[in-house]
């Protein structure tokens, strides 16, 4: 009747592993073995060289200028989109007020959703290159709008003092739909009751969502923290469409200035390698730093 | 608080409610949250209609009054991205690739996923750690060693390549995922089924993987729009013979191009091709699309 579960295990387990250690865990581990040498190209030689990439990295202006710009990202994205998302999802939990005292969400909520969630499903590649043509300085659908109101529009991409803003804007506009739903997801598992009483004592919404949403959402808010930080962090497909980091590198992002290294204008692998070994203690780092400031108790509700 | 009481009864229909100062302050509150939701709803509408609209216009007409609607339903715009700008064709070398890797890495993901969750065995713990350690990395730093693995196995600037690293990368998170999932699956339903004396691989694939579909599904969607969606692997692993290209790399190009030809229809046109089979599946598919997603970001 028991056949045995080695025949299962193998045959489940083996494949996935062999695929998995080939093409994920072999790259990992060269990457910091080739992040220590000084490979220039497809077929020339790779001597190790130490920390000496790491050392190149510290005093590399333009490493620098791209993790200013990353930094600011991490400053700004994810506090206004979860802002935003928060503000949106109570709005539609909360907007329309009907019966006595009671909490409802807003007419035509489930069609709201809808809608702010769709740029979650659309490639990035679409997204770039869609903002692309809006912020096109002479045809573009801002520039004409804002020239339809007779004042005079900036070149938006073209001009080093814009062109950063108008990316994060985008980075913003790209995800605060799908937070409004997952926001949205957390607030229907809390119990109405609460609102109800909140709105008895007279709260008003600010207060509502300050002091009874945001501690109850904490979690999910939190999660979304370290997901955002971490996007933060990259931003390359939409910086490399729509900039490619210029004008004169003030939208540039570590991303960017890896692939560079390694794909665009030079081929060092080594370097690149030691860019993308910084990034990813940097992305841990965030992570777990945003996991450890962000640590609350817990609140249950049942 | 009776006043605030009775003023939420009536504040949705903020029209009638200017009467009493309470009133009036909730009302305008409501005008103003309404007035946010629409604005919202605008932004993200405005420039995918502009997009539409626009690949129907001349690029006379872009040019002219980029606002305005177009003379008429040029289709032929459609027509040159389809064809000359080969949007067809990457199309449907996106599909065969991502048909290919989500296939892979649902298969792969579950039988890995149901041993972990369901067998007991020396170095489970190692290996399905081993597994969901990859969701800390970034694939930026497997980078550059990944084009070296690839080409050494002669498998750059191939389908077979994409799809399988697609679905190596895809496994961290699936598999996270699904042993989440298979384990929070009754065990006397398989305990039962192993009584009646059915074998165990028998037990997967008849009463095990029907159970867990749901979560199947949520996965699957989103291992489909990643894929789908995926640009710097195939601009790093693809990066020559054109005609193999996946879809993005084809919309990037028109892009470029379209900086020197000042074709805009085209690539209006090239990007509404793109954007219109996602939405109808979207449309169709919604709730699964919107759980499977925030699921996905729950990890």
């Amino acid at each position: 009747m028991k056949h045995g579960k080695w025949p299962l295990i193998l045959t489940f387990l083996v494949p996935p592993v062999l695929l998995y250690v080939f093409f994920v865990v072999s790259p990992y581990l060269q990457a910091f073995q080739i992040s220590t040498t000084d490979w220039l190209g497809y077929s020339a030689d790779a001597n190790p060289v130490g920390l000496a990439n790491f050392k190149t990295l510290w005093h590399d202006d333009y490493v620098w200028n791209a993790l200013k710009n990353n930094a600011i990202l991490l400053g700004l994205v994810p506090v206004l989109t979860i802002i935003l998302g928060l503000f949106f999802a109570t709005m539609l939990a909360m907007g329309g007020r009907k019966g006595r005292a009671g909490v409802t969400g807003v007419r035509g909520g489930a069609l709201y959703r809808t809608v702010y969630f769709f740029p979650q499903v659309l490639s990035v590649v679409i997204i770039a290159l869609l903002w692309k043509e809006v912020y096109h300085p002479n045809q573009g659908l801002l520039t004409s709008a804002v020239h339809a109101v007779g004042l005079p529009a900036p070149t938006w991409l073209g001009d080093p003092a814009t062109a950063f803003w108008c990316v994060l804007a985008v980075m913003v506009w790209s995800n605060v739909g799908f937070y409004v739903v997952l926001f949205g997801a957390a607030m229907s598992a809390v119990p109405k009751e609460i609102y109800e009483a909140v709105l008895l004592d007279g709260a008003s919404r600010f207060t509502t969502l300050r002091r009874v949403t945001l501690p109850l959402l904490w979690d999910t808010v939190q999660v979304a923290w370290v997901y955002l930080a971490i996007f933060a962090l990259d931003g390359f497909i939409l910086v490399q469409l729509m900039t490619n980091g210029g004008p004169n590198f003030s939208t540039d992002v570590i991303g960017v200035r890896m692939y560079d290294t390694a794909f665009g204008s030079e081929t060092k692998f080594g370097y690149a390698s030691a860019i993308g070994v910084v990034m990813f203690f940097l992305t841990l780092s965030v992570a777990v730093l945003s996991l450890r400031i962000g640590r609350r108790e817990r609140i249950e509700y049942s | 608080m009776t006043t605030l009481d009775r003023t939420t009864a009536t504040a949705p229909t903020p029209v009638t409610t200017g009467d009493r100062p309470v009133r009036r302050e909730l009302g305008v509150a409501n005008t103003l949250s309404h007035g946010f939701l629409l604005l919202w709803g605008l932004l993200t509408v405005l420039p995918l209609l502009w997009m539409f609209i626009s690949s129907f216009k001349t690029n006379g007409e872009i040019l002219a009054d980029p606002w305005g609607l177009p003379g008429a339903l040029r289709l032929d715009n459609w027509a040159r991205a389809w064809t000359g700008a080969h949007i067809g064709r990457y199309f449907v070398n996106s599909l065969v690739v991502v048909a290919g890797s989500v296939s892979l890495t649902m298969l792969m993901g579950a039988t890995a996923a149901y041993v972990f969750a369901r067998y007991e065995f020396r170095g489970r713990q190692v290996v399905y750690y081993l597994f969901v350690g990859g969701l800390m990395f970034p694939v930026f730093l497997a980078l550059v060693p990944l084009f070296f693995v690839v080409r050494n196995a002669g498998l750059f600037n191939s389908w077979l390549g994409l799809i399988l690293v697609y679905a190596a990368y895809s496994l961290p998170f699936t598999v996270f995922f699904l042993t989440a999932f298979f384990r929070t699956l009754p065990t006397s339903v398989a305990e039962a089924a192993m009584v009646d004396g059915c074998g165990h691989f028998r037990l997967f694939f008849r009463v095990m993987l029907p159970m867990a579909r749901p979560g199947l599904i949520s996965v699957a969607i989103f291992n489909f729009l990643s894929h789908w969606n995926q640009f710097l692997l195939p601009q790093v692993l693809m990066q020559g013979d054109d005609s193999k290209w996946m879809l993005a790399q084809g919309l990037f190009a028109l892009s470029v191009s379209q900086g020197y030809a000042g074709d805009y229809a085209r690539l209006f046109a090239g990007l509404s091709i793109a954007v219109l089979p996602v939405l109808a599946v979207y449309v169709a598919f919604q709730r699964q699309v919107q759980t499977g997603l925030t699921a996905g970001q729950l990890k």
